[in-house]
Parts: structure tokens; sequence; C-alpha cells
């Protein structure tokens, strides 16, 4: 029998689909859940940062004297106190600053003190002398020539000369001729957009708690999206060897890609390490938002050719990301994504990664697609205002399709894009009248979507039941999703199977919840788990009746003789085989540990009726749809979890997020009050509808559905606003004043 | 002996390649093909120690080192897809 076909085409799926509840639901509302600040240890002491209230300085001196002197303080580390040769030495230099400090909250000293109030204490005593030096905020400026310079080396190979020292490196892709292409179309436009960076807003601060004891071998409970990454870079950070370091994550209140990496934990555990004592560390919110990843804020030049009827004839995209005062900001995702929904015969992305004295942002829902397609779908939406041809049918005319050429390059294989349109043409939502004030946006997305290494353990228990163990934290309810694919796999009930997200020293590496793999990656582990066990009880089962192991077949939850040299034999039911295993060869356990690649693509459509106040400039949204490719809906509740998700931050990110900083660099807003994010009360009901177009890289043909949802939403809430207030709006936030700005440029 | 295998580069790459956006080099898998590479162009070394995914035939790879490539394969070099 085959043990690893790929069947979703014509599987009859039994637990898939369903949508039960979820395992770790009652301890979430019953408060039973223990998240990051919920543990605590037998003489703990309480960890504190000391931050930068410079936006740019050079560190001339620390002198910690007097705090080391005050009672109750039981350690003090600076940069000294870590791995001067670290591999991650950008991590480290964000986690604890070197020679410079780079941004209004870089950490720069730490502590750690008998009680949080002495703590607080401890840190005013600490005697820092900066040289401050002059800094740069927004992503233009800083690739002005005469901007201030953070790293006197500049950027990669890749950068052309000319270009300020603040540019880190420069891609482009493309294909065709441009000049071409332009000059084929009936109408060009160009415009350019800028978006501000917005946080990821999860609820629960980034905490830990970090044992670290003078044999060199620690434990540390983190809330984070990866611990097997925790591990490795603390390890690193700390030049200890990873596997002296059990790392176990807590529950997690919200994620979003920002915490795929370390701030507080390394500074904790150098904190014990030196006090020899366990350090328990837990952000503040102006903490979170001072010096944790926000997205990067971005500026963008966009130029789309298209016919009278509606054909796209060229592209180009010039985006500007600034990544926060370190490398890496998100502009080659976001300029592959640019054009990733066209099919377009001459076209071209380019994209800058630049550096300012703001916090090095971290990754967030499909990182770097929100912003490009909030600038290129703006233009399409113009064309078509401009053309009178209609949004969706022209999005048709122009989708990319299985076998058309990817703006970044590849041939697409099959994916689901024109379905996604198709559903929304056919949706009552595009046929809905509108009231007035009101305006209807549409706009696609794109996201690639991740494998990543995976390892799994699945053990049967005597009593039947399962207990699956998985390296990847449960960021959207993978927990079900997990069990629903065991029990589909083993023929059992989904509440004999339990999955639990276990430490770093039970299983093989697992890469971090990110790039919507969890359910793509550890699901198709868990199946190939699933299926080595049933290979291992069919084995038992021939055993049992004495014929040969290819003559058993796994149907309906039990061993069955198959063929006509196997015999008459009554089934063996998954509980009977448990319960003698012992006896029969012993315990049974299915494994997976590889790399899948194979993670399909994934696009999205959204339709918002937006309605804007011409008085107050505030907008509501009053009715919004999300359609998007699953591949295959595992638990259908969850997908529509995410798809609203990924919808409501977006909304949150297009009307009111916004970093806003001062002439002096400090951040102005670094609190919920000032940094606005949608409640339930701003919201409409978030419709959904899951298109499945199944991808072949997974048995049952899942697509990551975790951020895709978080790429349309900017542009088709700008289309919608920019058609209800009847001006264009190119900057988000569209808060209140900056419609009524633009209202009033108009009229003006 | 590995066949040979075209493989296109994106833009920025090219000036690395003496402006080539496409180059051939023998390779029977994923490992072959990036090792020529940087061996042919070395301008290209620096992007391929940072990390690269490779798209054979529209499937993205990003960790697979062995996976066979196919003389008419569709083969093309992108950044190292990662996400949130």
């Amino acid at each position: 029998m085959a043990f690893d076909e790929y069947d979703s085409e014509t599987r009859i799926f039994s637990a898939v689909g369903t949508r039960p509840v979820r395992p770790d639901g009652v301890d979430k509302v019953t408060g039973r859940a223990l998240f990051g600040a919920d543990m605590s240890a037998p003489g703990m002491l309480t960890g504190a940062i000391l931050r930068s209230p410079h936006a740019h300085a050079r560190i001339k001196s620390i002198d910690t004297s007097k705090a080391e002197a005050l009672p109750g303080v039981k350690a003090v580390v600076t940069r000294a106190d870590f791995n001067a040769e670290a591999d991650n030495a950008d991590v480290l230099d964000n986690c604890m600053a070197g020679e410079k400090v780079l941004y209004d909250g870089h950490a720069l000293a730490a502590l750690a003190a008998i009680n949080p109030r002495v703590a607080q204490k401890a840190l005013r005593l600490i005697e820092v002398d900066y040289e401050v030096l002059p800094h740069v905020t927004d992503v233009d400026a800083a690739m002005a020539p005469d901007a201030p310079v953070l790293r006197a080396e500049g950027g990669n190979e890749s950068v052309p000369e000319g270009l300020s020292k603040n540019v880190m490196s420069m891609c482009e892709f493309g294909h065709g001729d441009l000049d071409k292409g332009f000059a084929e179309a009936d109408l060009v436009i160009e415009k350019s957009f800028k978006t501000a960076a917005a946080h990821q807003g999860y609820i629960e601060p980034h905490a830990c708690l970090a044992s670290l004891g003078a044999d060199g071998r620690g434990e540390l409970w983190v809330c984070t999206q990866g611990h097997f990454v925790v591990r490795n870079i603390c390890a690193d950070l700390l030049g200890m060897d990873s596997t002296q370091l059990r790392v176990v994550a807590s529950e997690i209140g919200g994620g979003f890609g920002g915490k795929t990496t370390v701030f507080l934990e390394p500074v904790a555990l150098a904190l014990s390490r030196k006090a020899s004592r366990p350090v328990k560390m837990v952000m503040s919110r102006s903490e979170v938002f001072r010096a944790t990843g926000p997205t990067s804020s971005t500026s963008m030049d966009i130029k789309i050719g298209m016919t009278k009827d509606g054909r796209m004839t060229a592209g180009l995209a010039v985006n500007r990301f600034q990544g926060g005062a370190y490398p890496g900001a998100p502009v080659d995702m976001g300029a592959m994504c640019s054009f990733a929904c066209y099919n377009l015969e001459n076209v071209k992305s380019v994209g800058y990664d630049v550096i300012c004295n703001r916090p090095k942002q971290a990754a967030y829902r499909a990182p770097g697609s929100p912003m490009a397609a909030f600038a290129v779908e703006s233009v399409v939406d113009m064309l078509c205002q401009e053309l009178g041809l209609d949004p969706v049918e022209v999005r048709i005319k122009n989708a990319s399709r299985e076998g058309t050429k990817a703006s970044y390059g590849p041939r697409w294989p099959r994916i689901g894009l024109e379905e996604t349109l198709e559903a929304a043409k056919a949706h009552a939502h595009y046929k809905a009248p509108l009231g007035p004030n009101q305006g209807r946006g549409v706009s696609c997305g794109f996201w690639f979507n991740h494998g990543g290494e995976t390892s799994v353990s699945l053990a049967l228990s005597q009593d039947g039941t399962v207990a699956l163990s998985v390296g990847t934290p449960d960021i959207g309810g993978s927990r079900a999703s997990m069990c629903l694919m065991a029990a589909e796999e083993l023929g059992i009930p989904y509440d004999k199977v339990r999955t639990t997200v276990v430490d770093t020293a039970s299983l093989g590496y697992n890469d971090v919840s990110h790039g919507s793999r969890v359910t793509y990656a550890s699901g198709l582990a868990t199946i190939k788990a699933a299926r080595d066990a049933k290979q291992k009880l069919c084995a038992r089962a021939a055993k049992i009746w004495g014929i040969d192991p290819d003559a058993v077949t796994w149907e309906d939850g039990m061993a069955k003789p198959s063929g006509h040299n196997a015999g008459d034999h009554d089934p063996l039911p998954f509980s009977k085989l448990c319960a003698t295993m012992g006896r029969t060869g012993g315990p049974i356990s299915g494994h997976f540990e590889a790399t899948p690649e194979g993670a399909g693509v994934s696009f999205a459509t959204h339709l918002v009726d937006a309605e804007v106040d011409p008085e107050t400039g505030a907008t509501k949204v009053v009715r919004y749809t999300v359609i998007q490719d699953a591949g295959k809906a595992i638990h259908p509740a969850y997908v529509e979890g995410q798809f609203q998700g990924g919808a409501v931050q977006g909304i949150g990110w297009a009307l009111n997020e916004e970093y806003i900083y001062g002439e002096d660099g400090r951040l102005q807003n670094a609190g919920f009050l000032d940094y606005r994010i949608p409640v339930a009360s701003d919201l409409p009901m978030i419709d959904t509808e899951i298109v499945e177009v199944p991808n072949p890289g997974h048995p049952y043909g899942v697509r990551g559905v975790g951020e895709t949802s978080i790429v349309p939403p900017l542009a088709a809430i700008a289309n919608a606003v920019s058609r209800a207030a009847g001006v264009r709006m190119t900057e988000l936030p569209m808060s209140p004043p900056r419609i009524l700005a633009a209202l009033d440029a108009q009229d003006g | 002996m590995a066949a040979q295998v075209s493989v296109e580069l994106f833009g920025s790459l090219t000036q690395f390649t003496g402006g080539a956006r496409t180059v051939t080099v023998e390779a029977a898998t994923i490992r072959d093909l990036l090792a020529r590479l940087a061996e042919a162009h070395p301008g290209l070394a620096p992007q391929l120690d940072r990390g690269v995914s490779v798209s054979i035939d529209g499937k993205i790879y990003t960790e697979a080192l062995f996976q066979p490539i196919s003389p008419d394969s569709e083969v093309v070099l992108l950044p190292r897809i990662a996400g949130g």
C-alpha cells in the first residue's frame, strides 16, 4: 500500500474540513493558559533595561558602579557581558548597544534586582556620557546625499555608486521592454506613495524567565514564535553550546512576525548567569513600541500603462523601505510582490533597503507585500476609474495564471488568483448598492508562503490515544489543525489526539512559526508521521496474522488483510493494536524530520465599502469581504479567523496606525492610547469566502493562509476611501487630518 | 557528467555576470548550481552566501541542496524567501 500518496484531488475527508472546538480553548478562556509573564521561580529576580533617550549618539562611557552598589541589585550587564564573536552581530547590537545607540529606546545596559522598584531605582543610577549625533528617521531623507550616516562602511556590493551610505542593498526584478510597453498604452499613470511604520500590535508584550547556572546549563521560558531559533541565537550571543540551553515556548498572545527574533531573552540569560539566580523580564508597552520591530515605513513610485480595453502593457515600481537601524528591510520581498498578481510582458520592480534611526524592523505578516500592493493596486484602480472600466474585470483580464511568467521570474504553477476574482465578481457584496459618501474598493494580494525545517513525533498510547509532539508554537489554532490531520490519517476521533508544543530538548530542530508555514509544514510532517505509524501498525498486524506486511492495508482506522493471498482475518482496530503493542514488538511512534519544499503560493481578493465623513475626515468601514485561496481548509473556522485577522490589522494600518517621530528623533506615541489599533466597535463583521485550489506540494493540498490576508487591505481600503472622498489618497495612514488635508487641497 | 542548465538571474545580479540575465552552468542539483555559479561569476558569491531560493519549474526551494535539476527545467535564482 502507498504511504506517501498525494490524494487531495479525489480524497473524501472525514475529519479534515470540520470545525471542532480547539483543544486549547478552555485554557484560554478560563485563564489557565500560561503566557510569557505567567511563570515564576524560587529566588527569581526582576530584570530591567536602560534605554537610550537619543535617536543617535556615541556612547563615550557607562558608569554602573552606583547601581551595582544599591542594596538589592544582584547583577548589571552591558555589551561587554556578551559574546564579542557572535555570528548574529546585528541582533546582538540591537539587544545591547556597543559603541553607538542608534534609535530612541535602544538598550545599552541592564540589571537584575530583588524587585521592580529597586530595579527602576537602580536604572536611574547608571551614568551614561553620550556624544549626541545627527539623526534621520524618514526613508527619503535617509537616502539624501547629505543625510546623517549610521554606518560608515555603507551598503553591500549591490548598491550602485553614488547612493547614500544608508542604502544597504538594492535589488531589481522584471523582464521585457518598458519603453515599448508604455508606448503601447492608451493611458499611463505615474504616482508616488508613502506608508507609515506600523507595529504588529500583539497584545502580549515580550516576556521571559531565564535561568543560566555557573555550569553553563540553562532554561528559558519565553513567549515566542520559534523557541528553537531563540535557543540558537541566545547561545550564539552568550557564547554557549545551543543544546545546553533548553527553551520552552509559553502560550503566545500574538506575534504576527514580531516574535521571530530575540530582544529580552539574551539579556535575561546574561543577567541570570551573572547573578546565579533566575531572572524574569517583561517589557512595558512603551518598550514594545520603542524597541521591538514595527514594519518598515516606505516610499514608492509606480508607473503603469493600460489600453482602453483594460490590458496592462507595462509596470514599473521603485520601492524604498527603511528597516530601522540595521539592514534587512523586506524590500526584496516587496519588490517581488509588486506585480505578482499580473501577467505583464514588460515589468520592472526595484528595491532599496535603507537604514535610519528607528528600531530594527521585524517581520509582519507577508513582510513587504502589503505596502507594495497598496501602491500598485492604487494605480490599477486609478486607471480603471479614468478609463471607465470595472476593477474586477480588469484584474481578471490581467491576472497571473498557471503558465504565465511571474514578474519576479518563474512561470506560475497551479494558482488560484483567477478563482478569487471570479468569486468576488459573483459575490453579493460586489453588486450591493452604495450609500451617500461611500465608495467600494477592490484589491488583490499575493504571498509566497514557506516550508522550513520541521520535526514531529507521534506516539501511540496503550489506550488507543495519540500524543503528537510538534516544535512550532501555536499562533493561530494549529494544534486543532494538527489533531484533525492526525485523526484523518489514522482514522480515529479528533479528541483521541493531543498535540503539544514541546521544548527544544524533545525534538529535532524546528524553524519558526512564520511564513504561513505551520499548517503546511507541521501539518505535512504530522501526516507523514501518522503514515509512518500506520506502516508500523500494519506490520504489527501482519506479524499477528502471520502474513506478509505488504498484504495488510489501513482503512477506517483498522488494519485489514488485502489481496488474494492475505487470508481471512478479522480487521484489527487501532485501539486493539495499541493495547497489545507492548507484547507484539514494543511501543509504536511515527516520526518525520525533513525540510518540506512545496509551500504553495497564495492569492486573495478583498472587497471593501468605506464611508468618509467630509466634515471630519473620519472613515468607517461599512462592509468587508475576504476571498482567499487556502488550497484545502483543514479547520475552516481558523482559516476564516486568519482571513478576518489579516483584514482587521490591515484596516488599522490603512486608517490609523503610525509611528510618529518628533524633530528630536524620539517616538511620540509609544502606547495604545496614542497609537490606535482597531477595536471591535470600529469594525463590521468581516465576511469570508474560502477558495480551494489544492497545492500539489501538500498531501491534502494545504496552502498557508496566515499572511496573504493582510496584503490587499491597505490598497482595497485606499481605493474605497479615494472613491468615497473623490480624491486619491496616496499616503498611509488615511487618518482624518490627512483626509481633510487632501479634500482641502483638492478644493483649494 | 552533469548537464548544462540555464539559470535566470534577478536584475540586480546582472552587474556581476557582464550584463547577462541568463547564464549556463553544469549542474545536476541545486548544490552544483550554486557552486558553479560562484566559480563562474565570483561577484555573485556574496549574494549566494547571504542566502537564495531557487525556483525550478515554478516550485521554490529554499533549503534543498540535493534537489535534482533537469536540463530542460526553468531555473530562476531568487532572494531567500522567508516570512512573518
